[in-house]
């Protein structure tokens, strides 16, 4: 079955079972391998993109929910690294094996997005859902509140050209 | 076939090959063991085909040779290689080695990567650099002494002739390679790279999706397998109907995977579904149709491998170590006490499933594997497809976490056996339940501890009986005889004088698969001399922190009584880490009620790290705030590195002791995803701060020495702040009611 929707800004087709989830199709079907699977019931958060900007759980999204819909992955947040979530992470040297910062950080752009200023707690509620193993959280609180103190335009900028 | 990855090896690894100054780079050790018997030193490679590759237009790349599973390799050690060969470590590229045993030691574990590559790195970048110079001095004709090394660069006199590296290279690399014994080092005080904070390499490509894991290699016409295995270990396929399973779109074929019936590597019996895609694969397994045959352990469960521990804890067990009279110093010590400490099964739990690509031609085969052991990836896929080594490619990858888990064979063997089947090339995926139910898990045990106090406050005994479903039983050559041996880690040679010491061990049968597990043996250990300790300062009415110090004694060094080439605990460098947390962590200044301060100390992979934890206890729960750690990692190279790694060891320690643990039921893992096998989330993580002495030493590693500190110190924490000793992890709400 074709299904069509809008993946980093580009039209996108896609003919597969219409239950196949989301994250199966980016990884398998199309190859961006940049979304992760960790869990397959939505407890993990490494699968996380945004659907009409809001995150998401793709390994627990049907395909066929985004019919129509803007979605966008890690892929999509920029081109170079240049999203001030992605260089408040690089200068904070957050990730370590790195497995699950994609959820992290697309997590963190979403909790910005409607929170530029989060506060402590706001970011235990936005972030809980994304495990590391490696234990990056100091440093994932840390570069939250750096990438709120970078040009908020340039936050809300950059996220809305990437959906 | 390959053979097994005894502890032998994993024991070479862990203590540190790299002392001898004879070394030269990557020398051989064969996959089944007995290394210090079979060492042969390989031919010295020419460093410029073996580590450093530099163009005519002057782009640098260095080789890594060890596997990045978050713990910083990619960085620390071309770091060792960068400021020896004189390059601007800014501009550097590094390049992961190719899986080659004649050249490199692949094998990454046991904290050992920066010990073990530090004098061979060293080595490699100085004859490199040496051969730069030669070749410059000939280009000039003039002496080499007149000529220096700098940043890419070969100078001659007062900066009146340069030649870059990359106009040099060519010639520098037909030169004789130096004597590595020989070649000049640089003083490492004047290191510029090493030393120094340096910001990760791979940071920017696991910030953008494009760092590639073993779960992302996609070679063309890739075919997707998932396995179902015998829920319960040891048990076999009895019955099988695979026509719902083939009827699944995108189901391509389903295979029996036979196991490797209780040998190495340990694979489970299975069925492999394999498809177009990793959903098709999940699907049709889902759609098979499987009776097991349940095996010998089908009535195995946690509750009746306490009851072994408790009866095996009721009699004396075989003596591993008696130092005077223990027993007689318990029966007439004027004040004695008495614990007992349980630990359970801790699965691994990586980001990133178990998984492997494999791909086996009619004359070659080419692997794509999220590996700690590369050499033992080559071997294994070498015997399942009955090709010769050198026309098996193994690329190793980037890692979503590895902490032992990745350093087996078994998830590797499945790929080999499904590509040999399918002739295609084909990633063995493993789901979270998979993955957590079929793991090589941290062993349960059961402690009991007797300690006993003379009249001026000194330990007059210290014995311990220990029973654990040990890992040595399953992986040494002589492990049914000698089970006991690597259980005990720095239990069997405590820092704290003592005037009577026995340790005593019994095995706990079982058949659940165990091997190593961040930090390994220490992980028990370190809760149960640090607790026990502290239990001692306790019956003493003193300060926790003055009674170790007291009973460290005067600076001494102790031998490694469970390695005889491991370094000896040297108690002034204990001592030191000791003070620095609890100097740094204000120990001693008032807390809230249901507050509490505890420590711990510990001498583990040759590295000394103390930790104080802060916690607060409110109606039943816990919440540790803040950990504060000291580090003696000898010369660090890497310190932002190591301040990564100890963050990384607390949350990981953490997790284990507060979260959950794996338990059995009917020979089976009772747990399967992350809702009954709960992990540290942001929200619950503690401040860490880390605290790493300045030393001269020669560097140790960091990757697995934060762990053994963390429950002890934790634990004692929570005996201040309510006066309630916990033993028994993971820590229970009613444990603290």
């Amino acid at each position: 079955m074709a299904i069509s929707f809008t993946l980093n800004g580009k039209s996108q087709t896609v003919n597969v079972s219409p239950e196949m989830p989301l994250l199966w199709v980016l990884r398998d079907t199309l190859n961006l391998t940049g979304t992760k699977f960790g869990c397959g019931m939505a407890l993990c958060g490494a699968c996380t993109v945004h659907i009409n900007g809001e995150a998401t759980r793709s390994c627990v999204t049907p395909v066929s929910q985004v019919a129509g819909k803007r979605v966008t992955t890690i892929e999509g947040l920029s081109k170079d690294n240049s999203h001030p979530v992605q260089r408040a992470w690089i200068e904070e040297d957050v990730p370590q094996c790195g497995y699950c910062q994609s959820g992290q950080i697309m997590s963190a752009v979403a909790l910005l997005a409607k929170k530029p200023r989060p506060t402590d707690a706001d970011i235990d509620d936005a972030m809980s859902g994304n495990i590391c193993r490696c234990g990056t959280y100091q440093r994932i609180r840390k570069a939250i509140h750096r990438a709120a103190t970078m040009s908020k335009d340039a936050t809300k900028q950059a996220t809305k050209s990437a959906a | 076939m390959a053979k097994a990855l005894t502890l032998d090896r994993r024991e070479f690894l862990k203590t540190g090959a790299a002392g001898g100054a004879a070394l030269v780079i990557g020398f051989y050790l064969p996959v089944d063991g007995t290394a210090q018997e079979q060492q042969q030193e390989k031919p010295t490679p020419n460093p410029f085909n073996a580590w450093v590759h530099i163009t005519p237009d002057d782009k640098v790349t260095l080789i890594l040779a060890k596997s990045e599973m978050g713990q910083g390799v990619m960085t620390s050690l071309p770091m060792i290689l960068a400021d020896e060969l004189e390059v601007d470590w800014k501009k550097v590229r590094i390049e992961q080695a190719p899986t080659n045993p004649k050249i490199y030691e692949h094998g990454t574990g046991g904290s050992s990567s920066v010990p073990e590559s530090w004098l061979p790195l060293r080595r490699a970048g100085a004859a490199a650099r040496e051969m730069l110079i030669d070749a410059a001095a000939q280009q000039w004709t003039v002496n080499r002494d007149t000529c220096r090394a700098e940043k890419g660069a070969v100078i001659h006199g007062v900066r009146k002739k340069i030649l870059r590296y990359g106009e040099l290279v060519d010639a520098a690399s037909k030169l004789p390679v130096p004597n590595f014994n020989t070649v000049p080092l640089k003083n490492a005080d004047s290191f510029t790279i090493v030393g120094h904070d340096q910001h990760r390499v791979d940071t920017p490509s696991k910030t953008n999706g494009t760092a590639i894991f073993g779960i992302d290699a996609r070679p063309a016409g890739l075919l997707y397998a998932v396995i179902a295995r015998s829920p319960v270990f040891g048990g076999r396929v009895a019955k099988l109907d695979a026509a719902k399973a083939k009827a699944v779109p995108g189901v391509r074929e389903v295979l029996e995977i036979p196991g490797t019936a209780g040998q190495s590597p340990f694979v489970e019996a299975g069925v492999a579904v394999v498809a177009d895609s990793s959903w098709a694969a999940m699907e049709g397994r889902r759609a098979l149709e499987v009776t097991w045959e349940e095996g010998p352990h089908a009535n195995e469960s946690s509750e009746w491998l306490r009851k072994q521990f408790v009866e095996l804890a009721s009699k004396p067990g075989k003596v591993y170590r008696n130092d005077g009279d223990a027993d007689a110093a318990l029966t007439s010590a004027s004040k004695k006490i008495e614990a007992v400490y349980e630990l359970p099964f801790q699965a691994h739990a990586c980001m990133e499933p178990m998984n492997c690509t494999v791909h086996i031609r009619e004359k070659d085969a080419e692997a794509w594997v999220p590996t700690q052991g590369p050499e033992w990836a080559l071997d294994i896929i070498a015997g399942v497809s009955k090709l010769p080594k050198e026309a098996v490619t193994v690329h190793t990858t980037l890692m979503g976490g590895g902490f032992g888990r990745r350093y087996q064979g078994d998830f590797i063997t499945e790929a080999a056996q499904v590509a040999k089947g399918i002739g295609k090339p084909v990633m063995v995926l493993w789901t979270r339940e998979d993955d957590l139910q079929h793991c090589f898990y941290r062993p349960a045990s059961y402690h009991r501890l007797w300690g006993a106090l003379d009249a001026g406050g000194k330990l007059a005994a210290w014995k311990h009986f220990q029973s654990s479903t040990s890992i040595g039983a399953v992986w040494e050559k002589d492990g049914k005889e000698k089970p006991e041996k690597g259980e005990f880690g720095t239990a069997a040679f405590i820092p704290y004088q003592a005037g009577a010491f026995r340790l005593e061990y019994a095995l706990g049968e079982c058949g659940v698969p165990r091997a190593w597990w961040r930090s390994v043996e220490h992980s028990s250990s370190g809760f149960v001399v640090e607790s026990f300790i502290d239990e001692l300062a306790a019956a003493a009415g003193a300060d926790p922190v003055e009674f170790r110090l007291h009973l460290m004694g005067d600076a001494r060094k102790i031998a490694n009584f469970e390695s005889p080439t491991g370094d000896p605990l040297d108690t002034s460098r204990l001592k030191g880490v000791l003070q620095l947390a609890t100097s740094k962590a204000a120990w001693g200044k008032p807390l809230p009620k249901g507050t509490g301060r505890g420590v711990a100390a510990y001498f583990s992979f040759n590295s000394y790290t103390s930790a104080v934890a802060e916690v607060v206890v409110k109606n039943g729960e816990v919440r540790v705030q803040r950990i504060v750690y000291a580090a003696d990692v000898g010369r660090p190279v890497n310190p932002a590195g190591v301040r990564a790694q100890l963050e990384s060891a607390a949350v990981y320690a953490l997790t284990a002791i507060l979260k959950g643990a794996i338990t059995i039921d009917r020979g089976r893992v009772e747990q399967s995803n992350f809702h009954d096998y709960e992990m540290l989330r942001i929200n619950e993580a503690p401040q860490v701060e880390v605290h790493i002495v300045d030393s001269k030493e020669k560097p140790t590693g960091i990757g697995e020495p934060g762990v053994p500190v963390i429950a002890p110190a934790v634990c004692n924490a929570i005996f201040a702040a309510t006066g309630k000793r916990l033993r028994r992890l993971p820590i229970r709400s009613e444990d603290l009611a």
